[in-house]
């Protein structure tokens, strides 16, 4: 019967001759495409002092945003919790009170805010769900830890520095 | 025999010793960086500058690892297998010639532990005492695979002992002696007599089936059967922990510097070097003699190393078929060529 993509390839099975039959001219060749490799410059990255270029759009670890006077833009709408199809984002929001309007941008803003990074997938759409430009998933990679509840990422790793620092 | 000789034998012994030990320990880290250069890496380079004291590192885990004997294992038989292979792996340099007679003062210093005039047997000897270690520790683990692989190890060396005591038959018909010390001075220099002094020239075949003999008798790849990790787990060592592992890895390397230098004895002039004549002074000529040696045991163990990362390894009917079927009739003519050729020649 005639394949449906008409490719054929007729294999012939030859006996092997005198030479092959004794390996040694293709050790001798092997041997020698080994040693092209020795010369040849290593590719390894040694990662903790050289790191690979992330490309443009990686996404790693989130950040929560300030403006440009220094306030935190996340107003604790809750939209990123909502679109996030792992469920890794909690948070609770409060309201802004005097004296802290050079804090918070908007009148509420999350008092709590936390990513599980267990669950989360890095799928980007907390950042595309997010009305106020507050998250981005700009970091670099999550680090390794020992407990779960390490995991479990406060606004004190994921706010982004103050202005003035 | 006075006293200043017998420090002297005692010293050299105790250097030899502690050499064939340095460079298994430096094998190891030899090996790792040359894994990983063939496979386009750095290997390792973190323990001090190119990592040079990972060595250190290593034997310092070996030696902080749980010793464990396993509950079923023959404990006495279980501590003699480690203890048998790497015992046997350091009494082979004994008879190896490392270079002419050193003169200081009004002693001549032989940088030969033993001159016995059967060094050739003894070498044989010692390569076919080396398989009981590796015998008696897979059978002791009292586990399958060990077992495996140490019934393995025991036909595979059994079968190519046969075609390398016949190889070197080959080549004893040339040298007409069985002394290691007068085989290489039979191969002094590089050219005499419109032809090439080194053994290598007069038995090319030999070297071939010695070499391939000797890579099973070491049990490197591409004949590491005994100890395949694929399919055995580990072989023999499969039960063994801490320094009682580290004694098996040890006895391979220093089994491959030995057979580096019995290589290097035999077949490339020891430690003859071209030009030696113009060299007038005897001491200098001796200790340049020496480093040619240990180049050459160099090259051996780099090439040991390079042929592991280019030859996948042979399956098991594939390696009898090799031993039996090719390398000892190819053996046995190489001795009847050998026999045509010598009363030719003398004719």
């Amino acid at each position: 019967m005639e394949s449906l993509s008409n490719k054929r390839k007729v294999l012939v099975s030859k006996p092997l001759n005198f030479w092959e039959r004794i390996y040694l001219p293709a050790i001798v060749q092997g041997l020698s495409i080994t040693m092209k490799h020795f010369f040849r410059k290593p590719v390894t990255i040694q990662y903790p002092e050289q790191q690979r270029e992330y490309s443009e759009n990686f996404r790693g670890l989130h950040s929560l945003k300030r403006d440009e006077d220094g306030k935190e833009r996340c107003t604790a709408c809750g939209l990123c919790a909502l679109s996030c199809p792992a469920e890794a984002i909690t948070m609770i929001a409060a309201e802004r009170q005097k004296g802290e309007e050079h804090l918070y941008r908007e009148e509420k803003y999350a008092a709590v805010y936390e990513i599980n990074m267990l669950r989360c997938i890095f799928c980007g759409l907390c950042e595309e769900a997010c009305p106020k430009e507050a998250i981005y998933l700009d970091g670099p990679h999550v680090t390794s830890d020992y407990l779960r509840k390490d995991f479990i990422y406060g606004k004190d790793k994921l706010v982004e520095a103050p202005l003035n620092q | 025999m006075d006293v200043a000789d017998i420090i002297i034998k005692f010293v050299l012994v105790v250097i030899i010793f502690s050499i064939s030990l340095l460079i298994a320990l430096y094998s190891t880290y030899a090996e790792r960086k040359v894994a990983a250069f063939f496979q386009d890496r750095l290997g390792p380079n973190r323990a001090g500058p190119f990592g040079i004291f990972q060595p250190f590192a290593d034997g310092g885990k070996m030696f902080l690892k749980e010793e464990i004997i396993p509950a079923n294992a023959s404990a006495f038989l279980f501590i003699a297998g480690p203890s048998l292979s790497i015992f046997t792996a350091c009494i082979g340099s004994a008879v190896i010639p490392w270079g002419q007679k050193l003169t200081i003062g009004t002693h001549v210093i032989d940088l030969q532990v033993a001159d016995i005039n059967v060094g050739v047997l003894y070498i044989l000897g010692v390569v076919s005492l080396g398989v009981y270690g590796v015998m008696i520790g897979g059978w002791a683990s009292n586990n399958k695979y060990s077992l495996l692989g140490a019934i393995r190890a025991a036909s595979q060396n059994i079968s190519y002992e046969i075609s390398m005591g016949l190889s070197i038959i080959a080549l004893l018909m040339v040298t007409g002696t069985l002394s290691l010390r007068e085989i290489a001075e039979q191969q002094h220099g590089f050219w005499a007599n419109g032809w090439f002094t080194w053994n290598f020239f007069r038995q090319p075949l030999g070297f071939l089936l010695f070499i391939v003999c000797a890579f099973a008798e070491t049990n490197r790849t591409p004949f590491d059967l005994p100890e395949c990790e694929t399919e055995l787990i580990g072989g023999y060592h499969t039960e063994y922990s801490s320094m009682k592992l580290g004694f098996y890895l040890f006895s391979e390397y220093i089994n491959m510097f030995i057979s580096g230098a019995v290589m290097s004895t035999l077949y490339f002039g020891g430690y003859n070097f071209p030009f030696m004549d113009l060299i007038h002074s005897p001491n200098l000529v001796a200790i340049i003699g020496v480093a040619a040696l240990f180049a050459k045991i160099f090259f051996f163990i780099f090439f040991f190393m390079w042929v592991r990362w280019t030859i996948p390894r042979f399956r098991y009917d594939q390696l009898m078929d090799l031993g039996w079927k090719a390398l000892i009739p190819l053996a046995i003519a190489n001795i009847v060529i050998t026999g045509i050729v010598i009363t030719f020649l003398n004719r």
